[in-house]
């Protein structure tokens, strides 16, 4: 009953992309749009800032941010 | 650098915006169409729907995860932010990813693939809970930026540098969140009306599918009359709000100096309306309005009877607490308990003010004026305009006379960039005008940023720059292909 199930789904979606028009077109855009956003842009331009550090550094390096920047703000914004 | 990253914000969640209020508009449109094919049972409605849906899906699937990258950029370039606000913004932002996928992923499929496979109940649901998907998403995100507008039910700990969340129920259902949700989605009603009215309108310009076009465009005002109307009312709502919570932005956007009871609302130069802004920003003919020098030298009544604090007092109290912070900090290390614990005093009595401790001048405080002052008479002078307009279209739909108005086809296709213009001037009213605060009154933007390089940011505001501009030309091309093939033949 289960496996009949998932092959209907498996078919219903097999039909639903084998019958697109312009769906084919949108399809490739979003592949190649996702590739670029989570391949290229994360991965060499996105690094989440404080990835690497433990939650004790993160919190040790924020907190030293907070504290630092009413001193030295201005050197940000150059 | 903090501009950089402001602009790199700015452009990515301006390109994102392009795509979310047509979703909106569009599944509100395209459900009511199906929903009369189902009542009527008339192919026409089928084939109609089917259309709009199609248009729908091409901006879907180019705007679709536009919006990850803004969380992209909380990590990289706003670190100091993210951490701050701790789960209070994670748990909605989580929330939505999971709803957008799990909703939006299984019933857009049933959607574009279900006709004649599943019952016409079972398909008109799932256009409708596609069209949930996107409005209970955008529940989320505007959940998370309203309370960056209103920070409520947090705690700030010291120990772990982040404001936790103590109150699910109060950020999630704020009464900022609660009518920014209501005036922004639908607000983007008006923009599916209007984009559908225009679109139709070509059509009846090219003597193409009449029939097709006049019953779209009657579905399209009378839905773009109703958002219309009850944006309007949420906007006065907004208004009111920002007149409480972010004083300065409401100045900024009237472009109000100097204050005081009975105050006007500038149409426009000197073209006022007496009393009108002490009306709207306190429900009292005679309240006090503040301008942007009574907000920076205080003094002025506050509605609970004291005195507003000056920039220069809020600012000390912000020194006081982040003072307090590394104090607090350092005795946590010494093991100084009492030191700490008094250190922890200093902080909750003065953590209202907590950011503008990082404010170098009082005059940081004021947001770009000219900006704020035009993009809000925008977006409130099309809001106007687009009720006349629908008004106008439901008129001529009455007297029959749609298809014969031909000056009129050529204002509603010219009113599509102006829903986006007016769409995109409200967020401008919204993000410029609470400006310099990430978060109102506790983070400024010169605190959020990740002390990164600044080429590295400007490079990166380029590639969005390349890559958005690419996507918008796709999507532009794909419509208009979509548009000039028209609706499927009746047979």
């Amino acid at each position: 009953m289960i496996t009949k199930r998932i092959v209907q789904v498996w078919e219903f979606y097999r039909d639903g992309f084998r019958s697109m028009t312009i769906g084919r077109t949108l399809w490739k855009l979003i592949l190649i749009k996702l590739f670029i956003m989570f391949v290229i842009l994360k991965l060499f331009f996105f690094p989440a800032f404080l990835k690497g550090k433990s939650t004790q550094e993160k919190q040790d390096y924020v907190g030293q941010e907070l504290v630092s920047r009413l001193a030295d703000e201005n050197s940000l914004t150059n | 650098m903090i501009d950089w990253s402001r602009a790199q914000f700015a452009l990515t969640a301006m390109y994102h915006w392009l795509f979310v209020p047509l979703t909106l508009g569009l599944a509100v449109i395209m459900g009511l169409m199906e929903t009369l094919y189902v009542i009527t049972g008339k192919e026409f409605w089928k084939r109609t729907a089917r259309f709009w849906m199609k248009l729908f899906g091409v901006n879907f699937a180019v705007g679709v995860a536009t919006g990850l990258i803004l969380e992209f950029q909380f990590g990289t370039n706003w670190s100091n932010y993210s951490w701050f606000v701790g789960d209070i913004f994670g748990a909605p932002l989580a929330i939505e990813g999971i709803v957008a996928f799990f909703m939006e992923a299984t019933f857009v499929a049933v959607m574009f693939f279900g006709w004649n496979k599943v019952g016409k109940g079972f398909h008109l649901a799932s256009t409708w809970l596609t069209g949930a998907g996107a409005t209970i998403s955008a529940w989320w995100i505007l959940v998370a930026n309203s309370w960056m507008q209103y920070p409520v039910g947090m705690e700030f700990n010291p120990d772990t540098v982040r404001n936790e969340m103590v109150d699910f129920l109060a950020v999630a259902f704020s009464p900022v969140a609660v009518n920014k949700f209501f005036h922004t989605v639908i607000s983007s009603w008006i923009l599916g009306a209007v984009f559908v009215v225009g679109v139709s309108a070509w059509f009846l310009l090219r003597k193409r599918e009449h029939e097709f076009a006049v019953a779209s465009m009657k579905v399209a005002a009378a839905v773009g009359l109703f958002a219309s109307l009850v944006t309007a009312m949420t906007g006065d709502k907004s208004a009111y709000q920002v007149a409480q919570c972010q004083p300065m932005k409401l100045a900024a956007m009237e472009g109000l100096y100097d204050g005081g009871t009975r105050q006007p609302l500038t149409v426009v130069g000197e073209v006022k309306i007496p009393v009108l802004l002490s009306l709207l920003a306190t429900r009292d003919v005679d309240g006090y309005v503040p301008g942007i020098n009574d907000l920076l030298e205080g003094g002025y009544p506050l509605s609970d009877g004291t005195v507003a604090p000056s920039a220069a007092d809020k600012m000390a109290n912000g020194r006081k607490a982040i003072a307090a912070l590394s104090d607090y900090r350092e005795a946590k290390q010494a093991g100084d308990e009492a030191r700490q614990a008094a250190a922890r005093q200093v902080i909750d009595d003065n953590m209202k003010h907590f950011g503008y401790g990082y404010i170098d001048q009082p005059d940081d405080l004021v947001p770009n004026v000219w900006l704020t002052f035009w993009a809000f008479r925008v977006m409130v002078g099309l809001g106007v305009y687009f009720i006349a307009f629908f008004v106008l279209v439901l008129f001529l739909a009455w007297k029959r006379k749609l298809e014969e108005v031909n000056w009129l086809h050529y204002v509603a296709l010219a009113g599509i960039p102006l829903a986006y213009l007016a769409s995109q001037a409200g967020w401008i009213v919204a993000e410029v005008g609470r400006q310099p605060w990430t978060i109102q009154d506790l983070l400024p933007v010169s605190a959020a940023v990740s002390r990164l390089e600044t080429g590295a940011v400007a490079t990166t505001f380029f590639i969005f720059l390349v890559l958005f501009t690419v996507l918008l030309a796709a999507e532009v091309g794909i419509m208009v292909k979509a548009i000039q093939k028209g609706p499927e033949s009746a047979d």
